[in-house]
């Protein structure tokens, strides 16, 4: 391998990694919501979209920092999802259909009205949040004057890609030190059991709903500086939420992140040495292998480990 | 040769043994009961035997061939039906269709399957349910809907799980008579119940579960004597009735 | 009465084009039957088997593209694609059911749906085989007017419609309820569920497949995005079942009335053209809260509702 096709692989390495660190972001949410409530949400993409919406709002009308509108579209989108959950799916859920996928089908309808409102109200233009910082990178040559080969490392990819960690890691701690993250993990368990013990499974249903799309518009904030933003970019997030999810392992968080990143470093690698538009068919290429050769995601990998059978 | 031989047979969840080293076999004609406290193994036993669960260990045989890999509607095709302790109606279709999409299994014909799917009805005291949708049956005879449908998929082998849980007094003597009926028939049985009086009398054979380990064999009289069952077994019943 | 009403029907629309309709509404009727198809196709799959997919653009494509390629590479008629997508599209659906149909329920949908984008990708990029985003075009359309393309969709209409019906009446139609009602108890009472659900992904995915063959010889153009659309496509052939009725024989038909004469009206009125998403989002919401068997489904409760109102 030459020293240029070597600076090529790495360099693919590190965007995947950085990518996939923002889709681990992404599919939590989703993994979260399917883990705990057996409910798939098609809308994920249409709400993370919502939230980019917001971040490019403050951004041209109060030139706020897109990183700090995470605080003001995630809890934005927490308010949006607990109220989607409370409003729209919970009724579906308690009528009797033939289809038991009705609330699939819900979510679905929720995100064709989330996108066309998006483009009746900002039209289907690409728009960004021009940031001062948008191409500042790191070089290595800057830090080791005679290295062999340079590689860069962008300003706002590797910012975005460690406040994602953070806010994993934030997330890590709320469900498994505190009592509210208690009960969401029992009723993802066993929400009948979680019944019985005296949890409120519809509040947490609401809550995690909640949680799921405020983790999602948070992810939408982060990549705003780094993506251009039109109305229709809902779909393709949704499924690769859900890729994620099934890579990762239902309802297993740290499944979701290894899943996340290996997702991005798959498809890093797929841009690079087959082709961009290739790219979304490695997507499903990993999906369909994790469905015939590992059912459990790498969840189940990580538990196989843990009692060594 | 017995009709069913279950060898060592262990299933792990995780790390948890639901049945570990279970060894028994099941000679035509007889009603075989299996009792033990929740969570003992029985339902998990019913579900390694009929193909939805892969045993971790060991074997089952069932007419001299081994079932433990075979997939559970080729199972049923070989004789070996079962019914479910959490009822499983195909909610949205007639008591009649239910039976009739059962005995499409051993019938050439949709007019060869709904004559054997009535005579099955007419059996089990269900003829006046037949237009009823299933989802609409009282849980007694929801129950008995299970049995029926079992029955319409010809077996030799019949698994009841708690067909008598939750049934009035009326219903659970109905219940009895259609079991020493299928008896009648030589159609052999297993059958996990909670209700003492019942298993002791209609069993010939009784095993005990206790963690997924079996801990005692024989006629209901023996079981009914064995110390280690009435600590294991009888034990919790009272405390959890009392 | 009812035993002759699908007949009765039948025989009204093969004279209908004798009336002397406008190019447009024979137009619309065309669209209306061959959405009928679909919706009927998905619904032996869906409505009665219980396997909602979210991604029959992908047989519907499989199908148009036979079609196209036919024309385009062999320099046949695009007709043949209506007979030998029967083989493509069963072979196809054959390896789509080796993949998703070890899911179940939303997992299945959701395999499906990634199906179809990665078709609607795969056929922007193989440019060799289908010249990617260029589409493919028929120059040299086979009738300048409707007539005959109307009787041939209808053709495929009639035997969709007594098919579905000669299945659902059958073993075959036992077994996918039985499936559709519980996979468990289906497979315990011996009901080789794989092989069943297979069967019924197979013949929805053919008979899907034959109507974008169809489309292909009627619109005389296809691109990716068109015929492998999620929305346009899959999406709209779940709302014409569920509109209509999911598991009723006249479910898929009445859906496709009410959605192309509903899209047609939405787009001749320019205000709410840009509007079209939204409306019909909010309709696919409001009809599974209120109505989630659709028209004939819940056509009882539809009765009694307006009775009450009637009488008071």
């Amino acid at each position: 391998m030459t020293s240029a096709q070597l600076e090529v692989l790495l360099q693919t390495l590190i965007a995947g990694v950085l990518l996939g660190g923002l889709y681990a972001l992404i599919g939590v949410g989703m993994t979260l919501i399917m883990g705990v409530m057996k409910i798939i949400n098609l809308a994920h993409g249409e709400l993370m979209m919502v939230a980019m919406y917001i971040a490019y709002l403050l951004f041209s009308l109060f030139h706020l920092d897109p990183y700090l509108s995470v605080f003001i579209a995630a809890p934005l989108l927490f308010l949006l999802g607990m109220a989607i959950q409370k409003f729209l799916i919970n009724p579906v859920l308690k009528v009797e259909s033939i289809l038991p996928e009705n609330q699939v089908i819900l979510t679905v309808g929720l995100g064709m009205v989330l996108a066309n409102l998006a483009t009746m109200i900002f039209t289907s233009d690409y728009l960004s949040t021009p940031v001062d910082y948008a191409t500042k990178a790191w070089y290595l040559s800057d830090f080791w004057r005679s290295s062999p080969i340079e590689l860069s490392l962008s300003y706002p990819w590797s910012v975005s890609f460690l406040i994602a960690v953070v806010i994993t890691l934030c997330l890590g701690f709320f469900l498994t030190k505190t009592d509210l993250g208690k009960s969401i993990r029992a009723t993802a368990q066993d929400s009948e059991a979680a019944l019985l013990m005296g949890v409120n499974v519809d509040r947490m249903r609401v809550i995690t709903f909640g949680l799921g799309s405020g983790l999602v518009g948070a992810a939408g904030c982060l990549l705003i500086p780094i993506y251009y933003l039109y109305p229709d970019l809902g779909g393709q997030f949704t499924l690769i939420a859900f890729v994620i999810t099934i890579l990762g392992g239902l309802g297993s968080t740290v499944g979701a992140i290894i899943g996340g990143i290996v997702l991005g470093v798959f498809e890093s690698l797929t841009a690079t040495y087959i082709g961009m538009g290739w790219a979304p068919v490695g997507r499903f290429v990993i999906f369909v292998a994790a469905l015939i050769f590992l059912p459990g995601g790498i969840a189940s990998l990580l538990q196989r480990k843990r009692f060594g059978r | 040769m017995p009709l069913l031989s279950v060898m060592q047979l262990s299933r792990y969840f995780g790390g948890l043994a639901a049945l570990s080293d279970v060894t028994f076999d099941l000679q035509k004609g007889e009603i075989l009961g299996l009792i033990g406290p929740n969570g003992a193994g029985k339902t998990t036993l019913f579900n390694v035997i009929n193909g939805f669960h892969q045993p971790s260990k060991g074997k089952v045989v069932f007419k001299g061939k081994n079932i433990s890999r075979i997939r559970t509607h080729k199972i049923c095709a070989l004789g070996l039906a079962r019914t479910f302790q959490v009822v499983k109606p195909l909610r949205r279709m007639t008591v009649l269709d239910n039976v009739v999409a059962s005995a499409f299994l051993r019938a050439g014909s949709k007019a060869e399957a709904t004559r054997k799917a009535h005579e099955i009805l007419e059996f089990t005291g269900l003829r006046d349910d037949g237009d009823t949708l299933s989802k609409g049956l009282p849980l007694g005879k929801r129950k008995r809907l299970e049995i029926a449908r079992a029955l319409a998929t010809g077996p030799e082998l019949l698994l009841l799980d708690e067909s008598f849980a939750g049934l009035n007094p009326t219903e659970l003597n109905e219940s009895i008579d259609i079991v020493g009926r299928i008896k009648e028939r030589g159609i052999t049985m297993m059958v996990i119940e909670h209700h003492m009086k019942v298993i002791m009398s209609i069993s010939d054979r009784i095993i005990v579960l206790n963690y997924g380990e079996k801990i005692a064999e024989g006629t209901p009289g023996e079981i009914g004597r064995n110390p280690l069952v009435i600590t294991a077994y009888l034990g919790v019943t009272e405390n959890a009735s009392g | 009465m009812k035993r002759y009403l699908p007949f009765v029907i039948l025989m009204l629309l093969v004279l209908l084009p004798l009336a002397g309709l406008s190019t447009y509404a024979m137009h619309i009727l065309i669209l209306v039957i061959m959405w009928s198809v679909i919706g009927m196709a998905w619904n032996l799959l869906g409505g009665y088997c219980g396997q909602v997919s979210f991604g029959h653009a992908a047989f519907f494509g499989v199908g148009a593209y036979t079609s196209g390629i036919l024309y385009q590479k062999f320099g046949i008629s695009a007709w043949w694609g209506l007979p030998l997508s029967i083989i493509v599209v069963a072979a196809f659906a054959l390896v789509i059911g080796f993949i998703c149909l070890r899911l179940r329920g939303p997992f299945f949908a959701l395999a499906t749906l990634a199906v179809g984008v990665i078709l609607r990708v795969s056929a922007e990029n193989l440019t060799g085989l289908t010249q990617g985003d260029l589409g493919i075009m028929i120059r040299t359309r086979t009738w300048v007017g409707k007539i005959w393309y109307f009787y041939i969709i209808l053709a495929l209409a009639a035997v969709t419609f007594f098919l579905v019906r000669k299945i659902i009446g059958s073993k075959l139609g036992y077994y996918f309820v039985a499936i559709r009602e519980d996979q468990d108890a289906a497979e315990s009472l011996g009901i080789p569920t794989t092989l069943y659900k297979t069967i019924a992904l197979c013949i929805s995915g053919v008979l899907t497949g034959m109507a974008g063959a169809f489309y292909m010889n009627y619109m005389g153009y296809i691109d990716p995005k068109v015929v492998f659309a999620l929305h346009d496509i899959s999406i709209v052939t779940i709302m014409v079942v569920m509109v209509g009725g999911a598991a009723t024989y006249w479910g898929p038909v009445i859906g496709s009335v009410i959605m192309v004469l509903l899209a047609e009206l939405i787009r001749s009125i320019p205000a709410l053209g840009v509007a079209y998403q939204t409306l019909f989002g909010t309709l696919l919401i409001v009809i599974i809260i209120f109505l989630p068997n659709g028209i004939a489904g819940d056509w009882p409760n539809l009765k009694r509702l307006f009775g009450l109102r009637g009488a008071s």
